[in-house]
């Protein structure tokens, strides 16, 4: 009886052999809208790099003579109070809007990620404690607690990421606590035990792994959220200062000539929905090729 | 048998703690292993048995110290292993390892099978990298798959393919005792027997020893030298296969035989049905744990727990129709004006 198993055929096609990445890659290519939200983020990223290229001229270049100007071949955003080139000042904002984002993300995913996980692998009183703290944090509406955080350690656009890092923090942490219940009992875990694996080992080698699909999900939606959170902060004058190219900065700088200058609100406005929107739909599109069982 | 027997297991028990209340205050306990022992000599294969819930995969479990025991000692190699530092017990795990239930939930789908292979041997420092990936891909074609497999990933392997990399699994650190947990209650019963007789085939080769724990009574006939039957937590019979088979003692073990289907259309048989259902572990009956399904159920099986106790040579059970106490109790039955007070 033992014989006939050695020539058991392979189950699958040999083109089947892909690592899980490559699979949830193919998955992503077959979604359209996912494509396009990654392509919306790629020319964000592209235009944050090369801004100072990019940008016709200084964030700064102020022309008094030419004060408010319409949108013109010259001017394509036109100008705004200062004679400041909206164009040049978006495109550098996407630097700043991207990178506080991205930052203020992987502050709070790294944060989140390790509590959550300290919290679900060892449960008991240690979980007890991180959830309750991160339940107390998610009760406050989160812009109203980043608005007390920045106005604990003062406006300023590093505080702001701080803030929204921190807001950030309970979202990721819950998300991977949950995962890592889950993956905790499955039975490799225990098999991992029995071959014995060191705790420690076992955390990083088998939960981690298998606990990040979420993360990466959550991850590229939460950037969204924190760069429109970054320009509420700003428009509310607790984030980017004065001269700084923030968008919401900028939205809150145009409010007095709205009427007259509708363009200085106009493209700063356009910019954020933008990038929002195509952070977006790649999260959505990542979720469904990272995990193709929720979509069915 | 004059010697030291490979694996000795002495009153092992296990009380999990039931929960309730705002405060999460223990409010009870679950006894799922009650004082179970036996042994296990250099060699052998020791089947356990018993229906679902009756403690057998915790029993197996705590072993290996996957679960800590409540209450008991298990020795390997006169070694107490419930004693062990948290580093030593990794040491030991070397020489004990486990094969799973369910070939689909015991391999990390996010590697491929060559690092989950690898894996014993890298927690225990073996080997240099080459030499680790030459032992993979040996193990493969020993335990029938193919050297180029090691590439793939679980998903891409049927049921009884991912159960021979389990296999494989446990035996990359060469161990001494393999306890298999189910082995092949999740496979088809066209690869069941596949699965079997390559177990035996490698215990033959590599001269192994196992605890296999299974509900099915043919896997265990099949595979078992001797045969351990649990109820409730508590071991009730404890014999060689052949004898457990022939001439079962324990009511309960007839009734569990007399369950088995036999392949004959013509064949009338009595079978012996039990009657209601296993009594909860939470609250498990006086005496004889067994007294609320047994047929030839006496009083004194309501009051004293009847111990496991060698009837025959190598025959062990725990059951009042051979006990003292029963003997005593059906002549009292007889004469009851002789009891004095």
């Amino acid at each position: 009886m033992a014989e006939p198993a050695k020539q058991l055929e392979p189950v699958q096609h040999q083109d089947e052999t892909l690592p899980p990445w490559k699979e949830a890659w193919r998955n992503f290519k077959k979604n359209k809208i996912a494509i396009v939200g990654l392509s919306i983020v790629t020319f964000f990223i592209i235009v944050a790099i090369f801004a100072p290229w990019i940008a016709p001229e200084g964030i700064n270049d102020q022309k008094l003579s030419e004060r408010l100007q319409a949108p013109s071949s010259e001017y394509w955003f036109g100008t705004d109070d200062f004679g400041r080139d909206i164009f040049s000042r978006v495109v550098h904002g996407a630097r700043i809007s991207l990178w506080v984002g991205f930052l203020a993300v992987v502050g709070s995913a790294v944060v989140g990620s390790t509590l959550g996980i300290i919290a679900g692998y060892y449960g008991r009183w240690v979980d007890t404690i991180i959830s309750r703290l991160f339940d107390i944090m998610l009760a406050f509406p989160s812009i109203l607690l980043a608005i007390a955080v920045v106005s604990i350690l003062g406006p300023s656009l590093r505080n702001a990421l701080i803030a929204i890092a921190i807001i950030n923090v309970p979202n990721f942490g819950r998300l991977i606590r949950s995962k890592v219940l889950s993956v905790k009992e499955e039975e490799y875990i225990m098999a991992a035990r029995a071959i014995g694996m060191s705790d420690f080992r076992i955390l990083f080698s088998h939960v981690l792994p298998n606990s990040m699909t979420p993360i990466i999900v959550q991850g590229s939606l939460a950037i969204a959220t924190a760069i429109i959170e970054a320009a509420a902060l700003g428009f509310l004058g607790l984030g980017a200062q004065a001269p700084q190219p923030e968008w919401g900065a900028m939205l809150s700088a145009s409010r007095s000539f709205l009427i007259q200058a509708p363009w200085t609100m106009f493209f700063p406005g356009l910019a954020i929905m933008l990038v929002v929107l195509g952070f977006n739909l790649m999260g959505d599109g990542l979720r469904d090729a990272l995990d193709p069982k929720m979509k069915t | 048998m004059t010697t030291e027997p490979l694996l000795r297991v002495e009153n092992l028990k296990k009380h999990f703690p039931l929960r309730g209340g705002v405060l999460g205050k223990e409010i009870g306990q679950v006894k799922a292993v009650e004082g179970v022992s036996f042994t296990v000599q250099k060699g052998e294969t020791l089947g356990i048995v018993g229906e679902s819930g009756c403690g057998k995969s915790t029993t197996g479990r705590m072993l290996l110290r996957l679960i800590e025991p409540t209450e008991g000692d298990v020795y390997f190699e006169g070694k107490n292993v419930t004693d062990l530092s948290k580093t030593d017990l990794r040491k030991m795990r070397r020489d004990m390892q486990m094969v799973f239930q369910d070939p689909f939930a015991s391999l990390n789908p996010r590697h491929t099978v060559e690092k989950i292979l690898e894996e014993p041997l890298k927690v225990h420092g073996i080997g240099s990298p080459a030499e680790r990936k030459k032992r993979v891909r040996e193990l493969l074609e020993i335990v029938g798959l193919s050297s180029y497999h090691a590439k793939r990933y679980p998903h891409q392997f049927s049921g009884g393919q991912r159960q021979r990399i389990g296999i494989a699994r446990a035996l990359m650190t060469r161990p001494k005792l393999i306890i298999a947990d189910e082995p092949v209650s999740a496979l088809d019963v066209s690869i069941q027997s596949q699965v079997l007789n390559l177990m035996q085939d490698l215990q033959n080769e590599f001269g192994l020893t196992y605890i296999v724990i299974a509900h099915d009574l043919g896997v265990v006939r099949h595979i078992s030298d001797r045969v351990g039957v649990m109820y409730l937590g508590k071991m009730v019979e404890l014999t060689t296969s052949e004898r457990l088979y022939d001439m079962p003692l324990h009511p309960y073990t007839q009734a569990l035989l007399s369950a088995v289907p036999i392949p004959d259309p013509t064949f009338e048989k009595d079978s012996i049905v039990l009657q209601g259902d296993i009594p909860s572990p939470s609250n498990p009956p006086s005496g004889c744990t067994f007294h609320t399904r047994c047929p030839f159920k006496m009083d004194v099986c309501e009051q004293k727990v009847p111990l496991l106790q060698e009837q025959e040579e190598g025959h062990y059970v725990a059951c009042h129709l051979y006990s003292k106490d029963g003997q005593a109790a059906s002549q009292n039955i007889d004469k009851p004006e002789e009891v004095k007070i």
